[in-house]
């Protein structure tokens, strides 16, 4: 069959939300999960869709969101959705985007643009996945977006540690004993980062946190809307696998910010932008010491001083020093140096 | 590189072309305006990608062609493909079929009708890029059909039958279709390839119908079921796989009213059993060394015949069971093993084994396993193994010993 000369693979232009009064009712992840109360990823997959709006179809791999989110006869799902294997986000996103291209530039499918989104988890994207998602970053000619879900763990299999899993903390695969007390010595990842950096026709990354809700479905809005391949890395609090309060998961994704722990930004066409408390920070307000964050969460109950002391040396170095050369300024120098009140 | 052998044809006619198997398969799948394709790298399948690649290129066909980053990735990205209605095809050898052993397993139950070349291969270690069989076979099980062609004339004309078994509404089931490394997807052969007004004729459109997944139609697909719905899930894809036979045997008598061509027996083919004495069994390429020592021994007045199973899945149990069940002896040549198994034999042999076990009349049956890893199945071994048949006919009993042929001791 012929290629038709009509089809020009656009994407939908979903303006910014302009202030929480100004984002749609409608509602397509409702009722009939079954996740944990307070859990954030669940809200996560809300907004996301609710950026999305109707005109989308959610590819979900293997995790949580799946197995505590869908459930056959009570799925929440009010767009399409699917499900696909643990390491496959970057697989589904792909294989959908060019089952749909492939049909509408044939003529086969009515042509319009349809929102692609895979989402997964830190075991499924930050882990074995993270070779698929690479892969599809740099397939330019597809539209679509993965959205990372970050609960630092893989809880749904009773919380094993991952490779997005701070370090020190308190999993069932590393549990501390009485000879050994952090088995987890491993640094976190820094998925996001590694993904901008190494992914050049990738035109859109950015890092989100649902506390910050409006920002967070703006991102999701500005990725759907810039095309190509795109991504999101979202860090949720997870009452069960933190093991803290379910009414403090708000609180700890704001101090994960506040601490200076997990920055927010993107990186758009190459550019980096700071948002929100990170901006803050980047600009010179001082960072909560990571203490008031690591002290809510039983997972660090068994942190001494010294660990303390480790972590929040971590987190100063990635302000002072981290940067990946000649890609991505992951700070800007001259604010970084003012805020240390370095000449 | 196809050769056409006659004057260019005008449109709307059959060409004859010089191929490969794999080249073959290309043609087909031009023809069946194929709209998603993926590819990664592995002798001796990825020829079959390389021909599409030239086609598309080339502008004879418009296609989503995708370099996967591996295996796994690359099942998965049909699979969702095909789950938006995109006609798609995949396909592997060896080990690269195993890498994407889990996007084998999901495919079945998931409805998805892609379907996938396997140059069967050796499996590592130690590397070996020769023809074995346990590379497809491993998901016999799953819900795969399965299917091993023999020459690149039936390549080409299986993979359009492929496509209409698999996307009929009441089958929805993946396909593999097995060709031997190297024997197969190398060697060419004069092939007739059939215009694409009777391609449309005979192949309909894939209509997914009420499973596409698409924003207006928007159902939850592979939602977590557990206990309470998964054996009736495993039910509904086994009666899928038995309403295939069925399927196949329509497609098949289709394809002979379409293009005048094409078995009357859609499962095995059946060489010289009409009035066979001995038959022997096995799958692929090796029909040509067992046809010539045929030819050979029904020349000295032995009665030989030959069964090659073109369908493994959904096994051909009553229509095989028939005819060998007339034979004196049947000795069946698995090119593959199943360490372990009863008897120590292959997967064929263990098969028409547990197929024979309910009929009437039961002659003896010999297993040998032969031409592993690509070793060149001789006469030789052929004349071997029908000489145990007739020894094994001569005393009425099995041998319970599995015979390796052409191998070192």
């Amino acid at each position: 069959m012929a290629e038709t000369t009509t089809f020009a693979n656009a994407t939908q232009i979903l303006e910014p939300f302009r202030g929480v009064k100004k984002v749609t009712l409608e509602e397509y992840f409702t009722s009939g999960h079954r996740t944990c109360q307070g859990c954030e990823s669940a809200l996560v997959m809300k907004l996301m869709v609710k950026a999305s709006g109707p005109r989308t179809i959610v590819l979900g791999s293997t995790g949580c969101m799946y197995v505590a989110n869908t459930t056959y006869y009570t799925t929440p799902w009010v767009v399409p959705w699917m499900h696909t294997q643990l390491g496959s986000s970057g697989s589904a996103a792909l294989g959908t985007a060019a089952g749909l291209k492939a049909l509408m530039r044939k003529g086969k499918m009515k042509a319009e643009p349809i929102n692609v989104i895979a989402f997964c988890g830190d075991g499924g994207g930050a882990d074995m996945g993270l070779g698929a998602i690479s892969a599809t970053l740099t397939h330019k000619e597809y539209n679509s977006l993965i959205l990372l879900y970050d609960n630092e763990s893989y809880a749904n299999t009773d919380i094993q540690l991952s490779g997005s899993t701070p370090y020190g903390a308190h999993t069932t695969f590393s549990p501390p004993g009485k000879v050994i007390r952090n088995i987890h010595t491993r640094w976190k990842k820094n998925t996001a980062g590694m993904l901008a950096a190494g992914h050049p026709e990738c035109r859109y990354v950015a890092t989100v946190c649902a506390s910050y809700a409006v920002e967070m479905m703006n991102k999701v809005r500005r990725a759907l809307t810039i095309g190509g391949p795109t991504f999101i890395h979202s860090l949720d609090p997870c009452p069960k696998g933190w093991d803290y309060d379910p009414m403090l998961s708000h609180e700890l994704g704001e101090l994960a910010i506040e601490t200076g722990i997990f920055p927010l930004y993107e990186v758009e066409d190459g550019k980096l932008t700071y948002y929100g408390k990170t901006k803050a920070i980047v600009d010179g307000r001082p960072r909560k010491p990571v203490r008031e964050y690591l002290l809510k969460q039983g997972r660090f109950a068994h942190f001494i001083e010294e660990d303390l002391a480790y972590f929040q040396a971590k987190v100063d170095e990635m302000w002072e020093k981290w940067e990946i050369p000649a890609v991505v300024p992951f700070r800007r120098l001259d604010a970084a140096k003012a805020a240390l009140g370095v000449k | 590189m196809a050769v056409a052998t006659k004057a260019a044809p005008a449109a709307g006619e059959e060409k004859e072309l010089l191929i490969s198997g794999s080249e073959a398969v290309a043609e087909a799948l031009t023809l069946a305006d194929l709209d998603v394709v993926t590819a990664y790298p592995i002798r001796p399948y990825d020829t079959v990608m390389q021909a599409i690649a030239k086609k598309i290129s080339n502008g004879q066909l418009v296609a989503e062609f995708i370099v996967a980053e591996g295996e796994h990735s690359q099942f998965e990205i049909v699979k969702h493909a095909s789950t938006v209605g995109a006609r798609v095809f995949c396909g592997s050898s060896g080990v690269g079929w195993m890498y994407a052993m889990e996007c084998l397993v999901v495919t079945p139950p998931l409805r998805v009708p892609m379907v996938a070349l396997v140059g069967n291969r050796a499996l590592d270690d130690p590397g070996a890029f020769g023809v074995e069989h346990n590379d497809a076979l491993v998901v016999r099980d799953l819900g795969w059909m399965l299917c091993w062609v023999d020459t690149a004339q039936e390549a080409l004309d299986t993979t359009l039958i492929a496509y209409r078994v698999a996307e009929d509404r009441r089958v929805l089931l993946p396909l593999a279709l097995s060709a031997d490394g190297g024997f197969l997807t190398h060697s060419q052969a004069l092939t007739l390839v059939p215009p694409k007004a009777k391609v449309d004729q005979f192949l309909p459109r894939y209509d997914r119908g009420e499973l596409l997944l698409h924003p207006d139609n928007p159902i939850t697909v592979a939602p977590q079921a557990n206990e309470d719905w998964v054996i009736e899930i495993r039910r509904q894809n086994n009666e899928a796989m038995g309403r295939a036979a069925t399927v196949i045997e329509e497609a098949y008598a289709d394809f002979r009213r379409v293009f005048g061509r094409g078995p009357d027996n859609p499962w095995f083919e059946e060489y010289m059993t009409d009035d066979a004495e001995i038959v022997l069994v096995g799958m692929g390429t090796i029909s040509l060394p067992i046809k010539v020592a045929i030819r050979e021994m029904r020349a000295k007045g032995k009665k030989v015949g030959m069964a090659r199973l073109r369908w493994f899945r959904p096994f051909p149990t009553e229509r095989l069971v028939a005819l060998l069940s007339k034979t004196q002896a049947v000795g069946i040549i698995d090119r593959d093993y199943s360490f372990g198994s009863p008897f120590g034999s292959g997967v064929v042999a263990n098969e028409i084994r547990a197929a024979m076990y309910n009929a009437d009349r039961r002659p003896p049956l010999l297993s040998f396993i032969c031409g592993l890893g690509g070793r060149e199945v001789t006469l030789e071994d052929v004349y071997k193994a029908t000489e145990m048949c007739y020894g094994a006919a001569k005393s009425g009993k099995s041998d319970t010993k599995t015979h390796w042929l052409g191998v070192r001791e």
